[in-house]
This record gives C-alpha cells, structure tokens and sequence, in this order.
C-alpha cells in the first residue's frame, strides 16, 4: 500500500525466505463481510452480526470504533487482495461452518504470502531477508532509524512496525505464566503452533522505549493439540478434532471438564487453557470405535488398542483408575439419538463433571487415545493505536511510526478468537498503515 | 518431536515399498490439513479416505500431474520438521506403478536407467535400418523423387513397424489393465468418461485450478507447461493421424506415396512434426529450469530421455520431408524410421506410459467423484 502511494520501501524480514511472512503461512482463510452472496462467499454477513460475533468472542475487550473500519474493510479488500495474487477457493471440505462467512485462499496462508512477495518484488520494493530489527531509533516519537541485529542501520522517513507477537519466546512465556502449584513452569509444556521467528524482540524493545501497550502478557490464543507435535510451525494438521466425541482425562486419568459443551470449532480455543491448567500441561483425547469416521483424521497415531488395559499402557495412564473413570463415565449416559452435527441429547446425569452433548459409552473396541498439549498461536499484547495506525507514546501519537498485524491485533482482539478475525485485521491495518506511512515520509 | 521418526515407520504399513509409505505419511498430514483441495483432484480424492492403501497410493500418485502447486503453498515443506513433499513422493511412487505393471513383468527393470534404454533401443533400430537398407536397396545416395518404398518396400515397413506397435499397444495395454483392476470399483458411466476425456484433452490439472498455471521454476506461474505439452501431445496425435489417414490412402484408395505437399498426410504430418518440435524444446527447456524439489531428481533422464527422442523424430521427418527428392533422402529415412522405431520400441517402458496411467486414474476419479462420500466427519 505504500508503495502505491509512491514510496520507495524495504521490507526487513527476520527469517530467512523460506520461513518469510510469520504466521500468515499457517492461516487459510479471511472473514469477510458481504451483503450478498459474493463469488466463494455464501448469503449475506452484515457488519451488525459481524460485530456482535466478535463482541462475543472477546468478552467486549475490544476497540468498537477499529473493530468496525476492520469490520467494513474486509467487505472491499478482497479485490485488492486478488489484485496482488492471492486466488480464492469455495470452502474446504470439512469446514461448511465458515462457508458464509470465510474466505479461503487457494493454497492457504503461505500461497497468499508467495503471492504478495512476489508482487512486491515486482513493485520494486527491496526485501532484505535475515535482517533482524533489534531496536528502533527514535527522536521523542519521531522515527528515525532501524538498526538490524546484523549491525546495519536503515534511516527512513517512516516506519510500520509489523513483527508479531512473543508466542516464540519461551522465556518470555514462562515468565509470564510463572510456577503453578506444582512449582512447575507451565510455559516449558507449551508447544508453539507456528513460526519461531516471533519471539517479541521488538516489542520489548517498543514497551521499553515507552510506548502504550494493550493486552495482557498471559493472554494468548490457546488450543488443545497433539502432544507429539513439533515444537514449532506444526499449523494446522496437529488439531485433535475429536474431543467432543469422547472423554478428555488429565494424567490422573480423571475427567475434568464437559467435553460436550459445544461443537469443537467454538471449543478448541478454551482447551488449551483447560490443559494448561492440568498438572503437567497433559490430558488424553479417549474415544472409541464408533467414533471413527466422524471427525477430520488426525495426523498422528490414535494408539490404537484392542482393550482399556493396553490403551492405558499405551497413554501412560494407570489402568485401575482409567478404567474407574471410564465405566463411571459410561453409567451416567443417559440413552438418547446421536447426532455430532448438531446439539444432540446425549447427556450425562451424575458424574462430575457432566458431559452435557454427544455422551455415548465408551465400550467398543478398538479403543482410541490421543494426548492433548496447549499450542499457543498467538499472544494477545501489542502496542496501543488508533485508526490512523500510528504508535502512541505516553498518549502521544508517533507521526511516522506505525504498527500492523499480530503487534496490534490486541486492540481488536482483547482475547477469544473467531475463524479468519486475524487476517481480516492484518489486511485492514496493513493497508492502513503502509498508506498513512507513504502520507508520513510524502510530507517529510 | 523426537517420536517422529518411530511415528513415520509406524506410518509405514505392511506390503508398501518406502516410496508408498512416504505417500501414505504424507497424505496423512495432507489428509488433517487440506489447504491444498483447491489446485487438483488429488486432494479432494484424499478426503474421501481416512487411511491409504497400496491401491489408493498408487492411484493418487497417477492422478498427481507433478505441478508443484501444493509444493509452494506447502507450510509443511521443508524445512518444516513434517518435511512434506507431495510431488516428489507421487513421482517415485509413479516409477514403481510403471515398474509393477509393466507387461512383460520382467520388462519393469527397463525405467530403471531409462535414458541408457532409450539410447540403446533407438542405436540398435538405427543400425537396424541402416544394415536393412544394405539388405532390401542399391538405390542409396539417388535421388527418388520422394519414393521411400524404393529404399524400403511398403510391405516391409508395415510388417516391422506394425508387429512393434502392435506390441507396444499390447503391452501397455495389459499393463494399464492390471493397473485399473486394483484401482477401480464403481460403475463407468458416460458421464465419467467424458469428463475424464476432457481432462486428458485439456490437461485441465496443469492449470493450478486457478487458470494461471502451475509452477516451475519458482512460486510463480507458468502456463506454458501446459501449453508446451499440448503442442506435444497434439503433435503426436496429427502425426498419427498422418499416418492413419495415409494407410487409409494406400490400401483403401490404392493412393501411394509419395504424396504432394498439399495432401492431407502431409499437412497432418506438417503440423504435427511442427508440434513435435515446438513442444519437446518448450519441455525441455522447462525441465532444464524446474526447481530442483519438484519430481524425482532420478527420473530426469528418463523424462530428458523422451523429450530429446520426440525432438529427434520430428526434426528428422520434417527434413525427411524437405529434402525427399534429394540424394540424401535414404540417409534421412533410415534416421528416421530408426528414430520412429526407438520410440515405438520404448513406448511401454518409458516416459510415454505416464499419460496412458495419467488417464486411467483421471477415469478412476470421475468416476468415484460421483459415488457418495461414506465419510461424515462434521466440522474441524
């Protein structure tokens, strides 16, 4: 966008090119706002329900006045979008939820990123790759130079700082998590679901130089992944869709939370918490053969196993108490029609805690056991803007500092999460950003 | 991350060579992914399967057209730990579906090395020809005003390259047979098969499902593999045609050649030699720049192999077709036919089969494209 304006940019990129573009390799797809039914977009999404669903999610920590200019533009940035080649596709399967209201880019996260790199290499903007921002040089709020960990410095007439969150840096994790009862750390459990590049080094720089923050440093975007997942960039094919269909048990082997609170997608993202809070950041995901076949496959081994006793073995778990809590489990289900596509009746009644939909018993071999760890995605701290995107100090707004993406997603999104919000954000305040800074250096 | 490795083996099922394992552990992650559903059919195959099998891999690898869509967008590629590589994996996978379904089945070994096979084949049916000529002709280095059949009797030429096409034919032909017989079940309708012919026809895969184009080089774009494989593959076809239509002319209308340079044979055989030519250099230069992780590094000369042979006998045919009525036409012929000959005899054991099984897996998925999907998986 700045370079449409007519400014000369160089893009500082941390990673080398083939990790480039954060996390937005790992997304799929962007929520959009439409009136009418719009090419892979189905019916209507008016910006009033648009709103009210965020408002949900977020609990009202949110920003309504740049909720809303993200809100409107995601209606019209589509055409810009595709203008720099990134292609659109119908709904994957598997995903008919976000049909009307999500659209998904053809290839997912990391086609789109090709695409703009591409694009703006073609405008003439210079990408630097392996260049580390370690600090900013400021006069008062002014910006005036970036000096990379390798030693260079770049003077520009502005800036949009666009680095992510501290999801990467374990360090900072665990010092804000810091020792749970068991005097363990529970950040040194936490698996990061995507790019290792994020560890915050220019956001502690900014909160250093005094600029205002949003966001609690604990808050993060948190789901239930599979354990055996990579320590970093394991995306999207570590999920464990099958939460709902069975029972979730800590490394005790004891339930603790109603798995059938609601369809997974609106679930998976307070799991995370939920194991988080168990002793040694580990739970198991049991189900057993009905199950099979009624939820996206899993991309590790479900320890497939022909008794509760091998299972058990299998997991880690102790086999008494395993088989306690799973026979206690099956005489609370209450008979009812299983449906996993909708809130179905079957329920619990006497066992605690309740599984309130999609209670069957669990008594068909083979038996299925996956364990569960939190993947952080995102953090929620950032720095403090407007609708100019401009960084403020002490209340104080920066002429020529700006901030984009994951680094002021914070003040849309106080916490909670919804299909697509991120990148609908990114490209709202990307753009905003990129053109107030042409505005900025124009005028210099 | 540590388990991954007692992961893949687990991964790795009984009766599958390594090459099928690899695909079996990589449609695994792809299957708990599916960003890549939009660019072919072989992802929207995938979600119809929970597990893979032998047959399963072996028709995804065939229905995979190696053009490195899914690579490029892939947040699994290396150096991401999951380390996927759709496309290498479908193509080694592909070699050994060539290999196990090669009719004779000892005949399998000869894609191994395949660019030595095609360079002996094609020395020995030029030394074939040139010691035939000694044999059947005194009229070597005289001008014949385009009569070949001075050099080579009409008969002879059918009986040789008839008994070697018909061979060649037949031997791909139970090789795909046996091919389809573990791939397919489901009922083939018209609908599938026109819809399966109009994807061979238009290599509709090869145009990354948006219309740009697959990838080459780089993350870009590219439509001209698609093109430069069109101009091959209908050149092909018009020199068969050419071919078939002068059969037709000789032994329906007693009409021999040498036929006039505004006869349908040879305007057919112009635009297909034309073809033949502009579209093996196209593919050849394609394959020279191709990013070095699409495919199997192994099956270049194989692929090289094909494509130079191709160049060979259009180049030679058309300068067969310039120069007939000089002295040097006998010379040209018999580099010729000698060329016409390697390809015939390699047809079944080279880069040739891949559009044969290419075709029968587009048939399988039109097919069970319209089968009901017996998985209910809900929503991720």
């Amino acid at each position: 966008m700045a370079r449409e304006s007519g400014a000369s940019v160089t893009l500082l990129e941390s990673a080398p090119k083939e990790w480039r573009g954060g996390n937005s390799s790992h997304t799929r797809n962007i929520r959009c706002m439409h009136d009418a039914p719009q090419d892979v977009l189905l019916e209507s999404y008016p910006e009033e329900e648009y709103w009210q669903d965020l408002l949900k999610v977020t609990g009202g920590q949110t920003n309504e006045a740049l909720a809303r200019i993200a809100i409107r533009e995601s209606a019209t940035c589509r055409s810009w979008m595709k203008k720099y080649g990134v292609h659109f596709q119908a709904p994957l399967s598997g995903t008919l939820h976000l049909s009307r209201t999500n659209a998904f880019f053809m290839g997912g996260g990391k086609a789109l990123v090709n695409a703009y790199y591409r694009s703006a290499q073609a405008a003439g903007i210079e990408i630097l790759y392996n260049s580390e921002v370690s600090s900013i040089e400021l006069d008062g709020q002014k910006f005036i130079a970036a000096n990379l960990a390798n030693g260079r410095r770049i003077e520009a007439k502005s800036c949009v700082l666009a680095a992510g969150g501290f999801e990467s840096n374990i360090e900072w994790q665990r010092e804000a998590w810091g020792i749970d009862e068991d005097g363990a750390s529970p950040a040194d459990n936490f698996l990061i679901r995507g790019t290792t590049f994020n560890k915050g080094v220019l956001l502690k720089h900014m909160i250093a130089a005094g600029v205002d923050i949003i966001g609690d440093p604990t808050q993060a975007h948190m789901a239930a992944i599979d354990a055996r997942s990579p320590l970093y960039d394991g995306g999207i094919c570590t999920r464990i869709d099958c939460v709902s269909l069975g029972i979730v048990v800590n490394k005790n082997a004891k339930r603790f939370y109603d798995e059938g609170e609601d369809f997974w997608p609106k679930r998976y993202a307070i799991w995370g918490r939920l194991v988080a809070q168990q002793p040694d950041q580990i739970a198991y995901s049991i189900i057993d053969s009905k199950s099979i076949g009624r939820f996206m496959p899993p991309v590790f081994s479900g320890n497939e196993s022909s008794s509760l006793d091998e299972l058990a073995n299998k997991l880690g778990l102790d086999v008494e108490v395993l088989k306690g809590t799973i026979q206690e489990f099956n005489a609370a289900c209450k008979p009812g029609t299983f449906d996993h596509t909708i809130m179905d009746n079957c329920h619990t009644e006497g066992v605690n805690p309740e599984k309130t939909h999609w209670a069957t018993t669990i008594d068909h071999p083979p038996f299925y056991g996956y364990p569960l760890r939190p993947g952080v995605t995102f953090t929620y701290l950032g720095l403090r803007t407007d609708e100019t995107a401009g960084v403020f100090f002490g209340e104080r707004r920066s002429k020529n500092l700006f901030v984009a993406g994951e680094m002021m997603a914070g003040n849309i999104l106080g916490k909670g999460y919804t299909a697509g919000i991120g990148m609908a954000i990114g490209t709202a305040f990307g753009r905003i950003a990129g053109r107030n800074a042409a505005t900025a250096a124009n005028r210099e | 991350m540590q388990k991954l490795t007692q992961l893949i083996q687990e991964a790795s099922r009984l009766g599958n060579s390594s090459a099928e394992s690899e695909v079996d552990r990589i449609m695994t992650i792809c299957n708990a992914c599916r960003y890549c559903e939009g660019f072919c059919a072989v992802f929207p195959a995938m979600t119809r399967r929970l597990q893979f099998n032998k047959a399963d891999i072996n028709y995804l690898a065939n229905l995979c057209h190696n053009c490195g869509a899914c690579l490029h967008s892939c947040q699994y590629a290396p150096p991401n730990e999951f380390a996927v590589n759709v496309p290498k994996a479908m193509a080694e996978v592909r070699q050994e579906t060539y290999i196990h379904y090669s009719w004779p089945k000892s005949f399998g070994v000869l894609y191994q090395s395949n660019g030595v096979v095609v360079s002996l084949a094609t020395s020995v049916a030029l030394m074939f020809f040139l010691w035939l000529s000694t044999v059947l002709s005194s009229n070597l280095g005289v001008p014949l005003a385009g009569n070949i059949y001075a050099i080579f009797p009409h008969n002879v030429l059918v009986l040789i390259f008839g008994a070697v096409f018909g061979f060649s034919v037949l031997a791909l032909g139970v090789g795909v047979r046996n091919f389809w017989k573990n791939i397919s079940k489901g009922h083939v309708s018209v609908a599938a098969i026109s819809e399966a012919t109009g994807d061979v026809l238009t290599m509709k895969y090869l145009d990354g499902g948006h219309g740009e184009g697959c990838n080459n080089a780089d993350d870009g774009f590219t439509l001209w593999r698609k093109r430069f494989h069109h101009f091959t593959f209908y050149g092909f076809m018009f020199c068969f045609a050419s071919t078939s239509v002068a059969t037709i002319y000789h032994y329906l209308f007693h009409l021999d050649a040498p036929y006039a340079l505004s006869s349908l044979p040879v305007i057919l055989g112009v635009l297909g030699g034309v073809g033949l030519l502009i579209g093996p250099i196209g593919l050849l230069y394609l394959n020279l720049i191709r990013n070095p992780l699409h495919g199997d590094p192994q099956q270049k000369p194989m692929d090289r192999a094909f494509i130079l042979l191709l160049l060979l006998v259009s180049f030679t045919g058309l300068l067969l077709l310039a120069m007939r009525d000089s002295s040097v036409m006998a010379y040209l012929l018999i580099c010729h036919l000698g060329l016409v000959m390697g390809l015939f005899l390699t047809m079944p054991y080279g880069k040739f089969a891949h559009g044969i099984y290419r075709t029968a897996a587009l048939l399988k998925n039109a097919i069970e494209k319209r089968q009901p999907n017996s998985l209910k998986l809900g929503s991720d």
